[in-house]
């Protein structure tokens, strides 16, 4: 089992409570603290996003997160700088949540090396589907790291296909549409993780429009974990430089939530 | 082995969200089983033909020839089409697709808005509802097809993220398609986007080089040397060049934006300044930093104001079956004022690039040779800013 996998199954419950934010908002002193908060609070792992000017699968809350950390000069090399200096001192998993060309245009081999040298553990790209993961899978796979495949609402006869080639964890995405917290989730979770367990051993965590404890507690309850990002996101927005304390205390809470489905 | 599918060589590809996989999946099934359905051909024929006007005409263009000096050159008369530019040639195909796959609504991007006003006309007359996201800027430089899209019944979304330009106008028709597929098709503009829109696009589009090739050889007996095109995604550049690519003596020759020079910051000439890369839906040459962000490009031209190329002008590039160029913004405001004026047509500032390479090259070949050159659209949106450019103040 690899360090991704064994997050899964820290808590009693065996489920994960995933933390994503966007490293240089509002700048990388800043993403450390986050990071070190997030885990304090109890997150089982951590998606570092690396900036992208285009990040189309993105809502509003994270394309801000993105133009400020690319207005504040953080660039792919920064990211793998302060990966290395958190993994001296954080156990969790951590993966890069990224965009296909940001680790094409600085060579596919090149940056999965570099992404291993770090500390990282896997690599999620919303834009690279199942039929186009030969471009960076092999690489990937060669430095250790897991390519992370996501499904969506969708997917439906995909769904079995896509997952029994996954790696680290399957990325559940909730609902249509971009990231960003919504009120209600409308889609059958339960049914989708039914098609995903009885093609593959490896957990699922759901993502997309997740903010309260309770929605938490319930994405968990039908799954392996749950993923947020815009609600840390915007805590970030909202406090900057101080967000470290309340993203704690509110990663806290989810993660409670998480630990208690 | 690979499992992509819509490759040209290396490029092309389906790099978008696992929510759309389905959706052009669907699209190309649908494509496949209409494409080469009598009836769907027939009902399209009928629509470019009746209602937007086709065949176009070619144009030989008489004193531009003498007043050059060299090679014989026509036009090929996209801007005489119904909105006043190619784009309804892929409009009317997609909606009619679409309509057959159950969609009652459009979405679309627009860099100069003849996009948005072709895929809003294909609307009001199939009866589908239309969405068209257009870069806040261009918006502002024109404020005109903006106004026509809305009275031809289409909701106008401005967009604000990144440059306000055409690549944040399709960023977030992408991320409209993602949250609502079951009824919307996008009809995408340009040869460019996930398969199979470069191949749909090309296919509707190619319709002017399948007829400009039978024009030329009724009035000349013979095909052309040159087929000179305007490129931003490449949508009307591909439709000129499509039926020519095996006649190997036929030079294919696709003008780029150069803005104020390659060798300036601001510029959109992909292939000239660009390098390989994975962006909206593709791999390509893109315009980027050695990070792999998307450079915010520059043109006078709202339409070639693109950071990317369509995947199959990447792939004539790299086997150099195609020649890209690049011209200025001074050189197209030159060819729209030199055509107005010794012609008497106004054409679209994205063709006026087309039409400075042909101004360069005519005079460089002999007179019985033979230069075809596509004028994609009609000049009107464009007056108000080629007048400010010139220094004159004149309101829309």
């Amino acid at each position: 089992m690899n360090r991704i996998q064994s997050a899964f199954q820290k808590s009693k419950n065996k489920k994960a409570f995933i933390v994503f934010l966007t490293v240089g908002d509002p700048d990388l002193e800043t993403t450390e603290k986050a990071v070190h908060a997030a885990v304090e609070g109890g997150a089982d792992l951590i998606e570092l996003g690396i900036p992208f000017s285009d990040p189309t699968a993105e809502g509003p809350v994270i394309m801000e997160a993105d133009k400020r950390a690319l207005d504040g000069g953080t660039t792919t090399d920064d990211v793998f700088a302060l990966t290395k200096k958190l993994r001296e001192t954080i156990d969790v998993p951590m993966v890069y949540m990224t965009y296909a060309n940001v680790v094409y245009s600085y060579g596919t081999e090149t940056f999965m090396k570099k992404a291993a040298d770090a500390g990282i553990d896997g690599l999620i790209l919303p834009d690279v589907p199942y039929e186009e993961k030969e471009d960076f899978d092999p690489m990937a796979t060669k430095y250790g790291l897991d390519l992370i495949s996501m499904i969506a609402p969708t997917s439906e006869d995909r769904i079995s296909m896509i997952v029994k080639e996954a790696k680290g964890f399957v990325y559940m995405v909730s609902s249509l549409g971009v990231t960003g917290t919504r009120s209600k989730i409308t889609t059958d979770i339960g049914a989708m993780t039914k098609l995903v367990r009885a093609a593959t051993d490896i957990p699922c965590a759901v993502g997309f429009g997740i903010s309260t404890p309770e929605q938490a507690k319930k994405m968990a309850g039908l799954s392996d974990g749950a993923i947020v990002g815009s609600a840390v996101v915007k805590l970030l927005a909202k406090y900057g430089r101080d967000a470290a304390d309340p993203i704690r205390d509110y990663v806290k809470s989810m993660a409670d939530a998480v630990h208690e489905a | 082995m690979t499992k992509s599918r819509g490759r040209f060589g290396d490029f092309g590809g389906q790099y978008i969200p696992e929510t759309l996989m389905n959706a052009v999946i669907e699209l190309e099934d649908a494509y496949k089983k209409y494409k080469d359905d009598p009836e769907f051909n027939q009902e399209l024929t009928n629509l470019l033909n009746e209602y937007a006007g086709r065949p176009s005409r070619l144009y030989y263009a008489e004193k531009m020839t003498k007043d050059l000096g060299g090679a014989k050159i026509y036009l090929k008369r996209e801007d005489l089409n119904h909105t006043g530019a190619h784009k309804i040639n892929n409009c009317l195909g997609q909606a009619l697709l679409a309509k057959k796959m159950g969609k009652t609504r459009l979405i679309a991007e627009t860099g100069a808005g003849q996009h948005g006003v072709a895929t809003a006309t294909a609307a009001a007359l199939l009866g589908m509802e239309c969405v068209v996201f257009m870069g806040k800027v261009d918006c502002e430089r024109q404020a005109l097809n903006v106004y026509k899209m809305k009275l031809l019944g289409a909701d106008v979304v401005p967009v604000t993220s990144g440059t306000g330009t055409l690549k944040d106008a399709v960023s977030q028709a992408m991320r409209e398609w993602t949250s609502r597929i079951e009824d919307t098709h996008y009809c995408l503009g340009s040869c460019m986007g996930p398969h199979p829109f470069p191949t749909i696009v090309r296919d509707f589009q190619s319709v002017i080089s399948k007829e400009s090739r039978a024009q030329i050889l009724k009035k000349e007996g013979r095909l052309p040397d040159a087929v000179i095109a305007c490129v931003g995604g490449g949508s009307n550049a591909i439709g000129s060049f499509y039926n020519y690519i095996n006649d190997k003596d036929v030079r294919l020759i696709g003008c780029e934006a150069a803005g104020r020079g390659i060798d300036t910051g601001d510029t959109a000439a992909t292939i000239n300044t660009g390098r390989l890369g994975i962006f909206h839906g593709m791999k390509s040459y893109f315009c980027q930093n050695k990070y792999g962000q998307i450079a915010p490009v520059y043109s006078i031209s709202a339409g070639l104001d693109y950071p990317g190329v369509g995947p199959e002008h990447a792939y004539l590039h790299d086997i150099g079956r195609a020649e890209y160029v690049a011209i200025t913004d001074e050189e197209a405001v030159n060819a729209f004022e030199y055509l107005s004026r010794t012609e008497g047509i106004i054409p679209a500032i994205e063709s006026a690039h087309a039409l400075a390479y042909a101004m360069k090259l005519a005079p460089t070949m002999s007179r019985d040779q033979i230069i075809m050159v596509t004028v994609s659209g009609r000049g009107d949106k464009d007056c108000a800013a080629i007048a400010r450019y010139r220094g004159q103040d004149i309101r829309d």
